[in-house]
């Protein structure tokens, strides 16, 4: 139950800012402070969510084989490699380290 | 042919990038990324959803990394409400990209709203790279439509698959979510703000981990953003102060010479 109520939240919610863009008149949004809160909230987001995911088991950090796949992702985005590439890259060598790890 | 046809001009050659072109560059970022639900279902069930909820994501949802969030912060333990506000504001930024887009593509007022829901990074980055408004439109619906479409059914093949694949740790498909992640962050990097504001989310996100409730670490993550914004607008304050201040002993040290001179000689 709690996992649909997420859901209904977070289809609305972000099916309301979406729409809220296409209907909102510009100028209610262009202030250059909001321009810039809105690019900067998502690099934050995504930042702590990539950390968290690496390197979090529950409520204790751990460094494990994800860090080794997700060294695997950045240097695949140094190479520029597209975007299937760069996560594969993740999983596989992921799922390498922990079968030499067993 | 086109380029006997075609003026030298390049902003009217582009302005004749034929339907062809555009349909291509919209197919290529459909396919590609539209390819990555597998990821998500497979994500998606192996954080404990059920087939129906995975799809439902998609379906609804349809935006990434705010899908990715979810999944992590309820697998995580998050209570829902503090989960949706994580995927919430991750998808925040779709609405400034509806701005942009409802000028370039100036859709009637009818169809806005089921065009709100492929609102997303692929979609808008597509649209802005066409030159006109017939390509823009025609990038934008189907560089959506195929995106939808394959999202939707790859989340529906991953959610079954990781049934099949079993323990979807040992596939290492647990690093797919970070691996997502990582590769929109990337190109936000550009400038050394944004750095210090990655960098400050990272330090709060895994700081906060052991001793707050799941997902709410997150959110104070996001705070690194309006820091980085008061901290930039002070140092530039205090810029703008230095170099008043750096002005000043200039202009003192120029009348010092002839004025120390002349105390000196008070002084004798």
């Amino acid at each position: 139950m709690n996992t649909w109520i997420a859901i209904g939240v977070t289809a609305l919610g972000c099916y309301v800012v979406k729409l809220a863009g296409l209907l909102v008149p510009a100028q209610a949004v262009e202030r250059p402070l909001v321009r810039r809160l809105a690019a900067l909230l998502p690099v934050a987001l995504l930042a702590a969510l990539t950390a968290q995911q690496t390197f979090a088991h529950g409520h204790t950090l751990v460094l494990d084989a994800r860090a080794a796949g997700l060294a695997a992702a950045a240097v695949a985005l140094v190479l520029r490699a597209p975007f299937l590439l760069v996560v594969a890259a993740a999983v596989v060598v992921t799922a390498g380290v922990r079968a030499i790890g067993g | 042919m086109a380029q006997q046809t075609a003026p030298p001009d390049t902003s009217a050659e582009d302005a004749h990038k034929p339907d062809s072109a555009v349909v291509r560059d919209a197919l290529g970022v459909g396919v590609a990324v539209g390819l990555s639900g597998f990821a998500f279902g497979v994500t998606s069930a192996g954080s404990g959803l059920s087939l129906l909820q995975s799809c439902a994501l998609s379906l609804l949802v349809f935006t990434g990394a705010s899908q990715f969030a979810l999944v992590g912060a309820l697998a995580a333990g998050g209570n829902p409400f503090t989960a949706a506000a994580g995927a919430f504001f991750l998808g925040v930024r779709n609405a400034f990209y509806g701005l942009r887009l409802s000028q370039l593509l100036a859709l009637p007022r009818a169809v806005r709203p089921l065009a709100a829901q492929w609102v997303i990074d692929e979609t808008t980055a597509v649209t802005l790279a066409q030159p006109t408004r017939r390509a823009r439109r025609l990038g934008f619906t189907v560089t959506g439509l195929t995106l939808y479409l394959l999202w939707n059914l790859t989340t529906l093949l991953g959610a079954l698959g990781a049934k099949a694949i079993g323990d979807t740790d040992a596939w290492g498909l647990d690093a797919a979510g970070p691996a997502v992640f990582l590769a929109l962050l990337a190109p936000m990097l550009r400038t050394p703000t944004e750095r210090a504001v990655a960098g400050l989310a990272v330090l709060l996100g895994l700081g906060l981990l052991p001793v707050l409730p799941a997902g709410v670490p997150v959110l104070v993550a996001a705070l690194a953003a309006p820091l980085a914004l008061v901290a930039e607008g002070r140092r530039r304050g205090r810029g703008a102060d230095d170099a008043g201040r750096s002005d000043e002993p200039d202009a003192t040290d120029g009348a010092d010479g002839p004025g120390g001179s002349a105390r000196s000689e008070e002084g004798r």
